[in-house]
């Protein structure tokens, strides 16, 4: 395959930025999508020119490291992650235009590579449990309904990728918050501190930046690992509860 | 107190008050629209101006009235508030931006929409609420009361065709926040489930679809009579 790649450019966070035109060739509709911009970067090297730096990491879609929005959506075309899109989704001749995550929140720290670090620090903020450590307790000593496992399994796959704040016309992160207070929330050994968790979380998901959420739903059309908007009701839910009545 | 301000300033509490003041909205326009069918009666506009009077002097209903006033600047004076800082909180946008699966056109103009729905109130208000308490309306008598011909007003302003045309974008606008508005209300407050969610979902396109279709019917049948 032949193809036209429009890549935004940008030396540094402080630095004004721009896209790029590049012709790449010789695409095989096998590679994935991380491997063609690989070898567009090689292609740079051998010119001299400094490669285009994106964010990877398992390149399984576990990690959440990968972002890139391509032709206009989060991880590209489909519900996955851009690490496990392949190059089979595009056609031969097509020009494809990659940005990076934007949000005021996700300052870019150079080209495609934006800084994060802001959910780590709503993860700091009360996406934790407070046990002390000790003996391995026995798998079965706490039951729980399998529903309530499944419900805080499903939620627990947020791999905190951000792409639905990338998604979201006003880059807000409920999706990914309502993901780790829905996991926690929902298991017994989180449950009784759900209610300073999400006050926690919260407060630290607006002092970060993020915006508020206006219920469109592109958040969960776009999350790699399907997360649904029902977390962010019940986030709602435990936080209107938790501020009026504990 | 110092809790509630915490919690009413959060992008949650925030949104709490849209959705909360959005629904109280609804409910008016219920009200607002049973008033409004007795334009279609035929007897000269003597129902319906007894009713504009009960409306402007029962106690119960003024005091109603205060609410209703203060909802509506509240709503409008945090949905700017939110539309300003969401559009902050994305920076710079994208060259290349596609509508994602399922996310409604509505859903994203939800600030479009109310500035039209905006616009529409203040002229509105202007034409009849500020008359009808302000203005000079000629009195009408039926048997032995005498009320103000808001009427007359009404069906005055009804028989240019510019008028009738600018409630139509109005109402068409009301539709399309409520075909988002009346679910995302819901959401808010944090109800969501398999069980009753389709059911809000229905009613709420059914709302959005009827109710300004009914508001705009009657300007419609009164020019064309
Ligand atoms: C009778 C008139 C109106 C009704 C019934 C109404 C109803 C609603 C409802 C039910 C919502 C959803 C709340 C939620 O998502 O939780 C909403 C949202 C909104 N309304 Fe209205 N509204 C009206 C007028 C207006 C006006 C005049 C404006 C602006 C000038 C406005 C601006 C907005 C905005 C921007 C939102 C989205 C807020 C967000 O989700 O961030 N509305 N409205
Ligand atoms: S909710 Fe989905 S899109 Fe958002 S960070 Fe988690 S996995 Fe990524
Ligand atoms: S690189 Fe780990 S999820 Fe894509």
């Amino acid at each position: 395959m032949k193809l036209t790649l429009k890549i935004w450019r940008q030396k540094s966070a402080g630095t004004q930025g721009k896209f790029i035109k590049y012709e790449i060739d010789n695409i095989s509709e096998d590679t994935s999508f991380l491997e063609m911009l690989d070898q567009l970067n090689v292609e740079l090297e051998e010119k001299g020119e400094e490669p285009v730096h994106f964010d990877h990491d398992c390149r399984e879609g576990i990690c959440g490291t990968c972002s890139l929005y391509i032709n206009g959506h989060p991880h590209g075309p489909h519900q996955t992650t851009t690490c496990q899109l392949h190059m089979r989704s595009f056609k031969d001749g097509d020009t494809i235009t990659i940005e990076p995550w934007r949000a005021k929140a996700f300052p870019i720290i150079k080209d495609l590579v934006v800084d994060r670090s802001a959910f780590d620090r709503i993860i700091q903020s009360g996406g934790y449990i407070s046990v002390n450590t000790g003996g391995t307790p026995d798998a079965n000593e706490i039951p729980i309904p399998k529903d309530v496992a499944s419900e805080a399994m499903d939620a627990a796959s947020c791999i905190g990728c951000g792409a639905c704040v990338a998604a979201c016309k006003n880059a807000s992160a409920m999706l990914f918050v309502s993901a780790k207070v829905a996991h926690l929330g929902k298991l017994p050994q989180g449950e009784v501190e759900r209610h300073a968790r999400v006050q926690r979380m919260v407060a630290q998901m607006d002092e970060e930046g993020f915006g508020a959420c206006t219920n469109t739903g592109a958040c969960a059309a776009e999350c790699p690992k399907e997360i649904s908007l029902t977390n962010i009701a019940l986030m709602n839910r435990h936080y209107f509860n938790a501020s009026f009545s504990h | 107190m110092s809790w509630l301000i915490k919690t009413l300033t959060s992008t949650l509490g925030r949104k709490l008050i849209m959705s909360l003041t959005g629904l109280f909205l609804i409910i008016f326009l219920l009200v607002h629209l049973a008033g409004n069918l007795q334009l279609l009666k035929d007897d000269g506009g003597m129902a319906f101006n007894i009713y504009a009077k009960f409306m402007t002097s029962n106690p119960l209903i003024k005091t109603t009235s205060y609410i209703l006033y203060a909802t509506f600047i509240i709503h409008i004076l945090l949905s700017a508030l939110l539309t300003i800082n969401n559009l902050r909180a994305r920076g710079a946008g994208y060259k290349v931006n596609r509508l994602s699966e399922g996310v409604t056109w509505s859903s994203k103009n939800m600030g479009i929409l109310g500035t039209i729905i905006f616009i529409f109130l203040v002229a509105h208000l202007k034409h009849f609420w500020y008359e009808m308490h302000w203005g000079g309306i000629p009195m009408v008598t039926y048997e032995d009361v005498t009320v103000k011909d808001l009427y007359l007003v009404v069906a005055t302003a009804y028989g240019e065709l510019w008028y009738v045309l600018f409630y139509v974008v109005g109402m068409i606008a009301l539709g399309f926040h409520l075909y988002h508005g009346f679910q995302s209300a819901f959401q808010t407050l944090g109800l969501n489930h398999l069980k009753y969610t389709p059911a809000i979902k229905v009613v709420g396109i059914g709302f959005s679809l009827i109710v300004p279709a009914l508001y705009a019917l009657i300007p419609l049948l009164m020019y064309l009579s």
